[in-house]
């Protein structure tokens, strides 16, 4: 099994954006994906320097860099970027909106079919497959034995080999998007007077119930998980199942150490006791998300 | 422009039919639809009645097969689509692409709607529906201003539903796992969002506590009017500030909006409310009917009345309405 680093979801200045990369570039991480996948107002990096980027990290190493696009596009002008991107000539492309899986099947271009893409079936698969899909990314709130049947339908079908299964694995989850600015709203602005307020949060906000319990974590336009979703102890079943890759997202430089952690679980696993109350692996394991089996 | 109106069972199926709407949306007794709810819904004997109903009159009926087929339980969402096509169904509201894909290639000839829940807001996406499965029409997520909704009516070669009242979605929908992460279950998976089993009411020392899946959503004082937990909906703490962190319990109305999106070529709006009682659905079919029709009558000169928008929102959420992600400073 591979491990992926998943694009960094939220909004870092630029030179942090850059270090990061770099750390990237020197982990272990097989596969490295980068990207703005949230907001297009976040122009730190611009689409020029994201494929800049992706150009350096990709420079003397043997690890697959691949371009992350936006997931809720509303205006002609987000397209004009999202083409720019898949038609980059040089990069596989990660697909979060069909718009991109559109652009991609037009540029006759293969391309991974992100966790907001809805493909929950057998059918599903193979309709993307037509389009020109080769790696899935089975969406999170889906369950092991959902994955199970999915995949033993797919061998049974005789499509298997036409696609990579990747698995998020580890970091907040994405969990819905919103025409809505939740950040901005915290500071009390408007979204089309956010002050990219969002800079100000490396690692979103955090929404608390009024118990202080840890609900969900603002990120823009974006809710994400208030708990780091954790398949750690799931590894060995992952990779029994034949699923190919492993996503470590990319919520901090803690993913490099996560990154270390999950492969060497591979080698010689050993249960770590989740905390319950900052980590989760609820939809792995068919119940809450926010759980822990 | 059309007014389609929802329907959880026969009655307020007539109920919309005889209030003026153009179109019924229903949906199966199961998990095949969006509002997956107890004592809701159309078995086989009731969905062809409600054709009956519905096409005696002139009228069309929509049947929504709009979550998301289960690995395994395909089968289901096809035996969804023979049955709607079987009692003669003028159009499939479908979310899922492999089902979208069965629908096409077995009743080429059956109108199929793109639901809401694919989440279809632009025009490329809206391209790959056409391309992929030739669909007639395409229901926009609430998540477009209206000057978005506009420049995407010019140019999509596909026509363009939108909703126009009820329960407020804030997030796009079919992109929501917030409920499943809280419950296990999700309008994609199962059909419903904050599902009423996990609901738990207490009176406390606080105050009334409502909660769902053990997660405390909001807590209410003596004088202030409680609201079903929908988890989006609720008062959380974001840095000691407490507050609802998402949206506040409120419901959609665009009446306002009726010239603009008539001039856009919008082909039909839709009234939200599947779970709703008949009484709810002639309140709204009626008021809605009332506004399009003085429209029609006088176009330079419509104004909203007032008795519309108090009608409407006595029936919302927290007695309020909001014209949502349409008015940019909503968003």
């Amino acid at each position: 099994m591979k491990f992926s680093l998943g694009p960094s979801l939220f909004f870092w200045p630029k030179n942090e954006v850059v270090d990061f990369y770099q750390q990237a570039k020197e982990s272990s991480a097989d596969i490295i994906y980068l990207g703005e996948t949230v907001c297009s107002k976040r122009r730190e990096l611009r689409a020029k320097d994201w494929l800049g980027l992706a150009q350096d990290v990709a420079k003397d190493t043997k690890k697959q860099v691949v371009v992350s696009t936006m997931t809720l596009l509303e205006s002609p002008a987000e397209i004009q970027v999202l083409k720019r991107l898949c038609d980059n000539g040089e990069f596989l492309v990660e697909a979060n909106d069909l718009s991109a899986v559109q652009i991609m099947h037009e540029l006759k271009m293969p391309f991974v079919a992100g966790p907001a893409i809805n493909c929950y079936n057998l059918s599903t698969l193979k309709v993307l497959l037509k389009q020109g899909m080769t790696r899935w990314l089975m969406p999170v709130e889906l369950s092991g034995d959902w994955l199970k049947i999915l995949l033993d339908q797919a061998t049974e079908a005789g499509i298997r080999q036409q696609f990579e299964c990747e698995v998020f694995s580890w970091g907040y989850l994405p969990l819905a998007y919103s025409a809505r600015c939740f950040t901005a709203r915290s500071e009390d602005k408007a979204k089309d007077d956010c002050e990219y307020c969002c800079i100000k949060y490396p690692e979103g906000r955090r929404m608390n119930s009024r118990e202080g319990e840890r609900v969900f974590v603002l990120n823009g336009i974006q809710t994400l998980s208030g708990y780091q979703y954790n398949l750690i102890n799931e590894m060995p079943a992952l990779d029994a199942m034949g699923v190919d890759i492993a996503r470590i997202s990319a919520d901090s430089t803690a993913a490099f150490t996560q990154l270390d952690n999950f492969r060497e679980q591979l080698v010689n696993p050993t249960r770590k006791e989740l905390d319950g109350i900052s980590e989760c692996n609820g939809f792995w394991h068919k119940i809450a998300g926010m759980s822990v089996a | 422009m059309e007014l389609l109106c929802p329907a959880g069972n026969l009655p307020a199926l007539k109920t919309a039919i005889d209030n003026g709407a153009d179109a019924v949306y229903i949906g199966l007794k199961d998990d095949t639809n969006a509002r997956h709810f107890a004592g809701l819904n159309f078995n086989d004997g009731k969905l062809a009645k409600a054709a009956d109903y519905v096409h005696q009159r002139g009228k069309k009926l929509h049947v929504a097969i709009n979550t998301f087929a289960h690995a395994g339980g395909e089968e289901r969402w096809q035996k969804a689509v023979d049955n709607a096509v079987a009692i003669g169904t003028d159009a499939l509201i479908i979310a899922d692409l492999g089902v979208l894909d069965y629908a096409a290639t077995k009743y080429p000839d059956v109108e199929r709607h793109v639901s809401v829940q694919a989440s279809t807001t632009n025009l490329e996406a809206i391209k790959f529906f056409k391309n992929n499965f030739d669909v007639q029409r395409v229901v926009l997520p609430r998540v477009l201003s209206v000057q978005q909704v506009r420049q995407l009516a010019k140019s999509s070669p596909v026509p363009l539903e939108v909703f126009a009242f009820g329960s407020l979605c804030i997030m796009a929908e079919g992109r929501c796992y917030l409920s499943s992460y809280m419950t296990g279950e999700s309008p994609n998976t199962v059909g419903a969002c904050s599902p009423a089993k996990y609901v738990r009411w207490q009176e406390t020392d606080k105050g009334l506590e409502s909660r769902l899946n053990g997660v405390l959503i909001d807590r209410y004082q003596e004088d202030e009017n409680a609201g079903y937990p929908t988890l989006c909906k609720g008062r959380f703490e974001v840095d000691n500030n407490v507050y609802h962190a998402l949206e506040e319990p409120t419901s959609l109305n665009t009446l306002e909006l009726i010239p603009d999106l008539i001039a856009m070529g919008i082909v039909s709006v839709k009234i939200e409310g599947r779970q709703r009682s008949p009484a709810y659905v002639e309140q709204v079919a009626k008021t809605w009917r009332m506004a399009l029709d003085r429209y029609q009558q006088n176009p330079e000169n419509f104004a909203v009345e007032g008795a519309w928008m108090n009608t409407l929102a006595n029936l919302s959420e927290g007695s309020q309405t909001t014209l949502g992600a349409y008015h940019r400073k909503w968003q």
